[in-house]
C-alpha cells in the first residue's frame, strides 16, 4: 500500500497550495463520509489528504444583506441548527438534513455532497432550485459557478487542479418564497434516492412568479429543468400546470435500468415528485408547515 | 407490550421474570469480545482470492510468484486439502456433504460461483497479503452459467456437476442434471378431495435469495502447534460443529483440535457451517504461526450462504363453508452451487398448520451458479408459507369469510396427522389464532387507507445433543457450564432455570460457554434447540447436583439420603420423624464440601426428545402510496404459542426480530445478479433490510401452551417468527390496493408496475 499524506491547512490559500502541489492526487476532507468510505473499499487511494476543517470560512455560516454563504465543509447538522437559514431555504436544509442519519449528518458537508458528484447526491437538487453559486478558489484565483454547471458526470467535476470550493452562496430571496425537496428511497433512511427533486417558488397572489426545478438520480448529473419551471410559472399550481411540469421532469430524464429502479419507474417518479414538492413550497409560502421527508 | 401469561402466573419464583441478562453489562461497554476482536502476538493476516468467473473449469494456479513475495508465510489452494468421500452429515436443520464442503471451502474442479474461494494466503500484514492475491495466477475456463431455478431445471441448461443424477427421480434419472432431488409428501387422495370442493384457488409464486444479514462478518484466528494441537477462535453458532467439519476437512482428530466461541454478532443459522476456519488452520499448519481471517461485507453477501429463493405452485380447494378438502403444493428452491437446500422443511412446513385431509406436496432441490444456502431461522418454511397463506388470503376473500375464522375451521390440533406423517401432541395454533383474534389490534377498525393481512406459520423446532455441567463453589454460588454459543440470550435462560430448580437467586448462578474441550459434546445453536434442549440438559445437571448435596446433607446428619428434601435453595429433613436438624444452604454444604467427599458438582449429556412445534399467527396493518409504490407498515402484532417464556423479554425480541426479518424479506431483500452471473448488490446499501424508522414497534402476544416434554414446557420461539411476516405483509398489501401480488419482494419499483397495470381494470370495473 502506498503513504497517504495528512495536511491540515488553516487558510483556503494554504489548502490550495497542498491541492496544488499534489499534481491531483490531492483530495479534500471535508466530513470524509464519501472520502473515507472509498478510500477503505480500495475505489479512491489519494497521495495527499487535505483536511480543510479548520478553515474557518469553510465552515460557517454567513448572510450579508438576505443573501446565506455557506462554508463548503459547514456538517448538515450545524446547517440544521441555524434557525434562519432553515426559515429562508427549508428546501435546501431539508435536503441536507435527510443525508444518512443523524451520525453522518455530524460530518456530512454539503460541499463534499456536491463535489463527490453522485447524480443522486441530496443536497444537489435543492441547491439547483435555488439558483446556488459555487465559490471556487485555486491556483489563479478565484472564480464562481452556477451549481447546476458544476457537475459534468457521475464522480466529475469541472474543478481544475489545485481548486477548491469554498463555499456556496444562496441567492436574496423575494417576499413571498419558499422551497421543497423530496426524495424516492424504497426505506425511510440510510439510501440512495431513487429520483430527487427540488422546487422552489416565488407566487405572487396564488399565482407563481417565478420557479426553478432541479432534478437528481435520473441523469448522469443533477439537472436544472427549465421546461418544468416554465410550466408552473404563471399558473396557480392547478391541475393542468402540474401535469404539464411533472410531464417536462419526465421527459429531462435520461436514466438507467439498475439495481435502484428502471427507467420506467424513475420517470415516473420524477413527475410524482415534482407535484408533490411544488405543493409543499406553496404550502410553506402559505404558512403551512411540513416535516417528514418521505412522500408517503 | 400486550401479553398472555395464563399458565405461569404464580407458578414460578425466576422463570417469567426480566432480569439482566449475564452478557448484557459486557455488551453495552464494549468489553464483549466478538470474533475479529481476537488476535495473538505473531499473527498472520489469512486472505482469500476469490472466483471473478459465476462457472469457469480452473485449469491450473501458480502460486509461486506470491511465495515469493517478501511477508508471504504460506499459500493455499485446494491441493492443500484431501479430497472428501460423498457423505452426508447434519449441521443443525441441514444437512451438509463432505465432498461439497471441501469444494465449497476451495474450488477444485471448478468455480462454481461468484466469490468461490481458489486460493489463500497469510502473510505479515493485510497489504501484502493483498499484494500477494494479485500475484496468483489462475487460468479459468469460463463455463456458460445458470441463476435461475427454473432456467437451471431446463434439459439444455449448463450442468454444475457431472455426478449429479437426480435423487428420487421418476422414472430413475440416466443423465445428469442441475435438480440434485426430488422429494414428494402425501396424505390421502389430493386428485378426490379437488373433485369434490366447491372453490379451488389456485397460484404461482416466486421469491428470491436472501441473506440473514448478520451484523458481524465472519471471523476466526486459527493456531497450531508443532505437536499437532491447533486451537481455534471462531464467531460461530456451533463450535463442536466446527471441530468435527475441521478434524475431517484437515485429517486431524477431533481431539487435536480445540474451538473456542467468541460473542457472536448474529448468526441466524448462517454461522451453523464452516467457510474461513478451515483455510486459517491449515496456513497456521503451513506457516507455523497464528492466522487471522475476517471477510469483509462484500465476501458474506457474494461468498456465505443465503437463504434460497424459490418458485412455489399452491392449489388449495374447500367447500362454501370454508372447509378445505384438498392441498397441493410444489416447491422449486435454490439450493446454491451445491446441493442441499431447505426443500424438505419448506414442503413439511407448507400445510402443517392446517388439518386437511387430502394432500400432495412434491419438492425440488435445484443447483445453480450461486451461493451454496445456508439455514436462516426456520431454513425453507417462510417460502412455502407465503404460497400457502397468500392463497388461503384468497380463498378468504373469495367465500367472504373472515381470514381467521377460516384458519380457526381448518386449525391443527392435538391428535392432527401431518402430511408428513407426524401425529401432533398438544399444540397451540387454535390460542394463537384466537389470541390474534382477540386482540386489541384485530378488534380496531383498520384505518382508512390501510390494509389488514393476517398469516400463520408452523415451525418443528428441535432437540438433539447436549451436554451441561454444574459447579458449587466453595462459596455457595453456582456455574452451570453449556457448549451452546448464546445468539437470543439462552445465558439468561440456562440461569434462570438453574435458579429455579435449585431455589437460589438468579445471580448467585453463572452461566458460561465453554470451549470444545471444557464441556461434552453440543449440537449447534440452531433449530431453536438451546433454551429447550440444553436448558433440559442443564436442568438434569442441577438435579444431579442437587441429588449429590441431599446425600451430603445425609452425611453430616448421619441419615438416609433418601430422608434429606432439597427446598428453597436449602437440604431439608424430610419431615420430624426423620430428626430435627437446622436446614443447610448451599455455602453451608459447600463450606464442608472437604469433609463430606470433596467438590459438588453435577453432569447431564442427553439426546434430547420431544420437541414441541411452535405456531405463530402474524397481523400487520399497512397502506400503500399508490403513486410510489411505497408501503408504510402502520401497526404489527406478533402472537405465538411459545411454550413456557423463561424470559419474557428474550422471547419478545425473537418474535419482533423475526417479524422484522420477515418484513424486509417481503419488501425489499433480495440477490440481484447481472448478466454475467454477478451479484450487483453485495452491501447493505443496495441490499435493504428494514431500518428502524421503516418500521413500527412489533407488538407481542406470547400464548403460553407449554410442551408437555420438558420439565418447563420450553418450546423453541427463535424461528417461527419469520415465517407468517412475508404473507401477512403480502395480503395486506393486496387487502390495502386490490392487487395480489406473486413475486417478491414487494419493492416500490414492483409494486408500482402492478399498481399500473391493474390500473386501467380497475377503473373498468368500477
Ligand atoms: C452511511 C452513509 C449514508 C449516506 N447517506 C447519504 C444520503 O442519504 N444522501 C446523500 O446524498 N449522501 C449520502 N451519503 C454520502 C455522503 O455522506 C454525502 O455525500 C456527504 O454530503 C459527503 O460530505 P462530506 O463532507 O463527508 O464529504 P467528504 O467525504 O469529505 O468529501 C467527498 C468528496 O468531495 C471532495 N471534497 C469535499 N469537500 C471539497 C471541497 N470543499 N472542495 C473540493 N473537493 C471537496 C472530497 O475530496 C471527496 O472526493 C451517505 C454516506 C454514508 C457513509
Amino acid at each position: 500500500m502506498s503513504e497517504i499524506q495528512y495536511q491540515s491547512a488553516k487558510t483556503v490559500k494554504e489548502a490550495v497550495k497542498y491541492m496544488q502541489a499534489a499534481k491531483g492526487k490531492g483530495y479534500i476532507l471535508a466530513g470524509g463520509t464519501d472520502l473515507l468510505v472509498q478510500m477503505k473499499s480500495g475505489a479512491r487511494s489519494p497521495g495527499v489528504i487535505v483536511d480543510v476543517k479548520k478553515i474557518p470560512e469553510m465552515v460557517t455560516v454567513t448572510e450579508k444583506n438576505g443573501s446565506f454563504t455557506i462554508g463548503a465543509a459547514t456538517p448538515a447538522a450545524v446547517l440544521g441548527e441555524n434557525k434562519k437559514l432553515r426559515k429562508t431555504w427549508p428546501g435546501v436544509i431539508e435536503a441536507c438534513n435527510l443525508i444518512g442519519s443523524t451520525q453522518v449528518q455530524g460530518r456530512a458537508s454539503a460541499g463534499g455532497n456536491l463535489c463527490n458528484a453522485s447524480p443522486a447526491a441530496d443536497s444537489v437538487p435543492a441547491l439547483v432550485a435555488a439558483g446556488c453559486i459555487v465559490n471556487v478558489a485555486g491556483p489563479t484565483g478565484k472564480r464562481k459557478i452556477p451549481v447546476e454547471e458544476f457537475c459534468t458526470g457521475p464522480g466529475k467535476t469541472s474543478l481544475k487542479t489545485g481548486e477548491i470550493v469554498v463555499s456556496l452562496t444562496l441567492p436574496k430571496r423575494p417576499k413571498n418564497s419558499s422551497d421543497a425537496y423530496l426524495r424516492l428511497i424504497p426505506r425511510t433512511e440510510m439510501d440512495i434516492a431513487v429520483v430527487g427533486v427540488g422546487v422552489s417558488l416565488t407566487m405572487k397572489g396564488d399565482t407563481v412568479a417565478d420557479a426553478r426545478v432541479g432534478l437528481g438520480a435520473v441523469a448522469p448529473t443533477v439537472l436544472l429543468v427549465k421546461d418544468a419551471a416554465k410550466a408552473l410559472i404563471g399558473s396557480k399550481l392547478d391541475d393542468a400546470a402540474l401535469d404539464a411540469a411533472a410531464a417536462a421532469c419526465s421527459a429531462a430524464c435520461n436514466p438507467i435500468n439498475d439495481k435502484r429502479g428502471t427507467i420506467k419507474y424513475r420517470t415516473k417518479i420524477a413527475g410524482v415528485l415534482l407535484k408533490r414538492s411544488a405543493m409543499i413550497a406553496r404550502d410553506r409560502i402559505n404558512g403551512i408547515e411540513h416535516r417528514g421527508h418521505r412522500p408517503v | 407490550m400486550s401479553e398472555h401469561r395464563p399458565n405461569t402466573e404464580g407458578k414460578y419464583k425466576w422463570i417469567g421474570t426480566r432480569p439482566e441478562r449475564p452478557d448484557g453489562a459486557d455488551k453495552v461497554t464494549g468489553r464483549a469480545r466478538f470474533g475479529a476482536d481476537f488476535s495473538l502476538p505473531g499473527q498472520l493476516i489469512g486472505k482469500v482470492l476469490r472466483s471473478p468467473h459465476a462457472h469457469a473449469v480452473i485449469k491450473s494456479i501458480d502460486t509461486s510468484k506470491a511465495l515469493a513475495l517478501n511477508g508471504v508465510k504460506a499459500v493455499i489452494t485446494a491441493q492443500d486439502f484431501p479430497d472428501q468421500p460423498n457423505l452426508i452429515v447434519p449441521t443443525g436443520e441441514m444437512q451438509v456433504n463432505m465432498r461439497d464442503i471441501t469444494r465449497n471451502i476451495m474450488a477444485r474442479e471448478k468455480a462454481l460461483y461468484e466469490g468461490h474461494p481458489v486460493a489463500a494466503v497469510a502473510a505479515v500484514s493485510e497489504a501484502i497479503a493483498k499484494q500477494a492475491l494479485s500475484l496468483i495466477k489462475v487460468d479459468y475456463e469460463v463455463l456458460p452459467h445458470v441463476i435461475d431455478v427454473a432456467e437451471a431445471m431446463k434439459p439444455d441448461a449448463p450442468i454444475l456437476h457431472d455426478h449429479l443424477l437426480t435423487e428420487g427421480a421418476n422414472p430413475p434419472a440416466s443423465k445428469p442434471s442441475n435438480i440434485a432431488k426430488r422429494i414428494e409428501f402425501k396424505k390421502g387422495d389430493a386428485k378426490a378431495g379437488f373433485a369434490q370442493a366447491q372453490v379451488v384457488i389456485e397460484k404461482d409464486y416466486t421469491t428470491q435469495a436472501v441473506h440473514q444479514g448478520y451484523i458481524e462478518p465472519h471471523a476466526t484466528l486459527a493456531s497450531a502447534a508443532e505437536d499437532g494441537q491447533i486451537q481455534v477462535w471462531s464467531t460461530t453458532q456451533g463450535h463442536f460443529q466446527v471441530r468435527g467439519f475441521c478434524a475431517r476437512l484437515l485429517g486431524l482428530e477431533t481431539s487435536q483440535i480445540r474451538v473456542t466461541p467468541t460473542e457472536i454478532g448474529g448468526g441466524f443459522g448462517g454461522k451453523t457451517v464452516v467457510y474461513l476456519e478451515p483455510l486459517a488452520m491449515r496456513l497456521s499448519q503451513k506457516s507455523g504461526k497464528p492466522v487471522k481471517m475476517t471477510m469483509a461485507r462484500e465476501d458474506v453477501f457474494r461468498a456465505s450462504g443465503p437463504a434460497p429463493g424459490g418458485n412455489v405452485k399452491v392449489k388449495i380447494g374447500a367447500m362454501r363453508d370454508g372447509r378445505i378438502v384438498a392441498a397441493e403444493c410444489i416447491v422449486e428452491m435454490q439450493a446454491g452451487a451445491f446441493p442441499g437446500s431447505p426443500v424438505g422443511p419448506a414442503c413439511m412446513c407448507s400445510f402443517a398448520c392446517y388439518d386437511i385431509d387430502n394432500v400432495y406436496i412434491e419438492g425440488f432441490d435445484v443447483v445453480s451458479n450461486r451461493p451454496k444456502v445456508a439455514a436462516y431461522r426456520a431454513p425453507g418454511a417462510p417460502i412455502s408459507a407465503w404460497a400457502v397463506e397468500s392463497t388461503l388470503d384468497i380463498l378468504a376473500q373469495e367465500l367472504d369469510m373472515d381470514p381467521i375464522d377460516l384458519r380457526l375451521k381448518n386449525a391443527a390440533k392435538e391428535g392432527t396427522k401431518t402430511a408428513y406423517g407426524v401425529t401432533f401432541n398438544t399444540i397451540g395454533m387454535v390460542e394463537t389464532l384466537e389470541a390474534i383474534r382477540d386482540s386489541e389490534h384485530y378488534k380496531s377498525p383498520v384505518k382508512p387507507g390501510y390494509g389488514r393481512g393476517v398469516a400463520a406459520g408452523f415451525w418443528f423446532n428441535i432437540g438433539a445433543d447436549s451436554s451441561a455441567a454444574s459447579h458449587v463453589g466453595e462459596d455457595g454460588s453456582v456455574t452451570v457450564i453449556s457448549g451452546n454459543p448464546d445468539i437470543g440470550g439462552s445465558r439468561a435462560s440456562l440461569a434462570l432455570m438453574a435458579a429455579e430448580e435449585l431455589g437460589v437467586d438468579y445471580n448467585k448462578v453463572r452461566p458460561i460457554i465453554a470451549d470444545t474441550a471444557s464441556i461434552g459434546f453440543n449440537f449447534v445453536t440452531g433449530g431453536s434447540r438451546v433454551t429447550f434442549a440444553t436448558g433440559l440438559a442443564v436442568v438434569n445437571s442441577v438435579r444431579d447436583m442437587i441429588r449429590e448435596l441431599k446425600v451430603r446433607a445425609a452425611k453430616i446428619w448421619k441419615i438416609d439420603p433418601e430422608a434429606v428434601i432439597w427446598e428453597g435453595g436449602m437440604a431439608k429433613p424430610a419431615g420430624n420423624q426423620v430428626g430435627t436438624f437446622e436446614p443447610l444452604s448451599l455455602a453451608d454444604l459447600a463450606a464442608q464440601a472437604g469433609r463430606t467427599g470433596g467438590p459438588i458438582n453435577g453432569h447431564a449429556q442427553l439426546n434430547v426428545t420431544g420437541a414441541g412445534p411452535g405456531f405463530g399467527v402474524h397481523c400487520v396493518d399497512l397502506k400503500v402510496d399508490e403513486d410510489t409504490g411505497c408501503v408504510h407498515v402502520g401497526r404489527y402484532t406478533a402472537a405465538q404459542d411459545v411454550g413456557t417464556a423463561i424470559h419474557p423479554s428474550y422471547v419478545e425480541g425473537q418474535l419482533q426480530g423475526g417479524a422484522v426479518q420477515g418484513i424486509g424479506w417481503a419488501l425489499n431483500e433480495e440477490y440481484i445478479y447481472n448478466a454475467k452471473g454477478k451479484l450487483d448488490n453485495p452491501g447493505f446499501l443496495d441490499y435493504r433490510m428494514p431500518v428502524a424508522s421503516d418500521l413500527p414497534k412489533i407488538e407481542t402476544i406470547l400464548v403460553e401452551v407449554p410442551n408437555p416434554q420438558h420439565p418447563y414446557g420450553v418450546r423453541g420461539v427463535g424461528e417461527v417468527p419469520i415465517i407468517p411476516p412475508i404473507a401477512a405483509v403480502g395480503n395486506a398489501v393486496a387487502r390495502a390496493t386490490g392487487v395480489r401480488m406473486v413475486d417478491l419482494p414487494m419493492s416500490p419499483p414492483r409494486l408500482s408496475e402492478a399498481l399500473d397495470a391493474a390500473r386501467p381494470m380497475k377503473m373498468a370495473a368500477e
